[in-house]
């Protein structure tokens, strides 16, 4: 295949890929309205999604605060700003760290699953049994886990949050010998509230881009089981770029809107 | 006024990575009718009946269900004229994770306000009327492939419909599985659904269970009629298909 040829392939791909994930996207929202809800496989997502990964959102997320932490009260201390430490620590995690690393690491975990799911379904032909019993397979199988993830994904965030803030609490109080009331008042004085709810706020939109994204790789899964695992893999990898892609634009576009000034 | 075909399909045309699959078939499929598609491997059987029942899309062409042209209608609005059909896929396609019960019971839950005893009683009467009894707990993975198949004619029947789609029904089943499904088939005929399209490539299980036979052939009908009439017919490829010359096209 020459060069031309082959990005001429890739390009058409990448086209009809997006072209699907906006497709179901449009579907999912015009689903959202129709009967009937289920919201009991509602809550199970919430159960599978959220309270299997809160422990590793929650590890993912006091580590990082430690490291934080670490680097920065090292590096401050060269300036005899030591005890600035929390605020650094806590703009870093609720506005990009928690956010994101949660989207990264849960997300994965919970779209290579989606993924998996729907894409065993969708080459042993249960999708199309679904619909030939007359069942409205988007309401049934992807609206359900959208809405779940919209609900998991800002809770885990505003818990890693505070983990992490805790995280770096402990490097800050317990190794640098920052006292525990400069470390929190610090924290209190210089960041806002817009500062965790721009954060939280970015995580809605992650949370419908992981769903969205394994959800449409799932239903396109071709070529029985290793096509299977090809879409299991990719689901991981677009994953993350996506979140990392959406994080870059969501930051400009919150500056934008809540710091015009800056 | 007459009765509108249970199926009625115009001109219409399926092509896969520039393989044209149908080329312009038309068939009426009229109440109370069991019609057999008959064909060698490959050659657009599956494809046919899944554009049947609406749930692939044609590229030309118009296809009724119920008198309702179905290229023109979304996914959400097929839905509740897929509820009037049942859908016998090849694989049997349960539900992976659910018992012979639930995957029976599935059809139920999703579009009727029955209670969960008359529930109970629909899903065990279909189940022996499949010769299933007993088997609720089981599932699929623990199930031998004729009884997987059985159970997704039991499913496919709960609702009671108007119409039924079997994919294949006896392939890769032993002579006596077959029999018993092919017996089955037959039965439904004076009994839960009278109207149904049969694809399948083995003539004798045709011949058992349709009144109306059609023989595909490169994209097109090479023959229809009654069983009797198929078998007369003096076109080169039918014969070659009923003498068992085409199968493995």
């Amino acid at each position: 295949m020459t060069a031309g040829n082959y990005l001429r392939v890739q390009g058409r791909q990448t086209l009809i890929w997006y072209g699907g994930l906006g497709l179901l996207t449009a579907q999912v929202v015009r689903n959202l309205a129709l009967p009937p809800s289920y919201w009991r496989v509602v809550l199970q997502e919430v159960d599978r999604m959220g309270v299997r990964s809160v422990l590793v959102a929650l590890t993912a997320a006091v580590f990082t605060g430690m490291v934080l932490a670490l680097q920065s009260a090292v590096n401050m201390a060269r300036f005899g700003a030591e005890n600035y430490v929390g605020p650094v620590v806590a703009l870093s995690i609720l506005r990009e760290l928690g956010p994101v690393l949660t989207a990264i690491l849960v997300g994965g975990k919970v779209a290579s699953g989606i993924t998996a799911e729907l894409g065993s379904m969708k080459v042993t032909e249960q999708i199309d049994a679904l619909r030939a019993i007359g069942v409205n397979y988007v309401k049934k199988l992807i609206v359900p886990r959208v809405l779940a993830a919209l609900f998991v994904f800002p809770l885990l965030t505003i818990l890693a949050d505070f983990v992490g803030l805790l995280g770096g609490m402990l490097i800050a109080v317990f190794e640098r010998h920052v006292d525990f009331y400069v470390y929190w008042n610090n924290i209190f004085y210089w960041v806002t509230l817009r500062d965790f709810l721009t954060g939280v706020g970015k995580s809605f939109f992650f949370a419908a881009i992981i769903t969205l994204v394994g959800c449409y790789n799932g239903l396109s899964t071709e070529g029985g089981t290793e096509g299977l695992g090809r879409a299991t893999t990719a689901t991981v990898v677009e994953v993350a770029m996506a979140v990392i892609l959406a994080d870059f634009f969501l930051t400009k576009l919150f500056l934008f809107l809540f710091w015009p000034q800056t | 006024m007459r009765e509108a075909p249970v199926v009625e399909l115009r001109g219409v045309w399926k092509t896969f990575d520039h393989h044209e699959v149908l080329r312009g078939v038309s068939l009426v499929l009229p109440k109370g009718t069991t019609l057999a598609v008959m064909g060698g491997s490959g050659v657009g059987k599956t494809v046919l009946l899944r554009l049947c029942a609406g749930l692939t899309r044609p590229d030309a062409g118009e296809i009724r269900l119920f008198g309702a042209n179905i290229e023109q209608l979304r996914e959400e609005a097929m839905l509740s004229l897929r509820r009037r059909t049942g859908f016998v896929f090849q694989s049997a396609a349960l539900f992976d994770s659910l018992s012979v019960f639930e995957n029976v019971a599935y059809p139920l839950r999703e579009h009727t306000t029955l209670s969960e005893g008359e529930i109970t009683e629909r899903v065990h009467r279909f189940l022996s009327v499949v010769g299933l009894p007993g088997t609720d707990s089981l599932l699929p993975a623990e199930l031998s492939g004729g009884m997987k198949k059985r159970v997704g004619i039991a499913r496919a029947l709960v609702l009671e419909p108007e119409v039924v789609f079997f994919d294949e029904p006896t392939a890769g089943l032993d002579p006596t599985n077959a029999r018993v499904v092919g017996e089955l088939i037959a039965q439904l005929r004076s009994g839960v659904c009278d109207t149904a399209i049969v694809v399948t490539h083995d003539v004798e299980f045709a011949d058992m269970v349709s009144d109306q036979m059609a023989i595909l052939h490169d994209g097109r009908f090479e023959a229809t009629g009654t069983p009797e009439e198929v078998h007369r017919s003096t076109v080169p490829a039918v014969q070659a298909f009923l003498a068992g010359e085409l199968r493995e096209s």
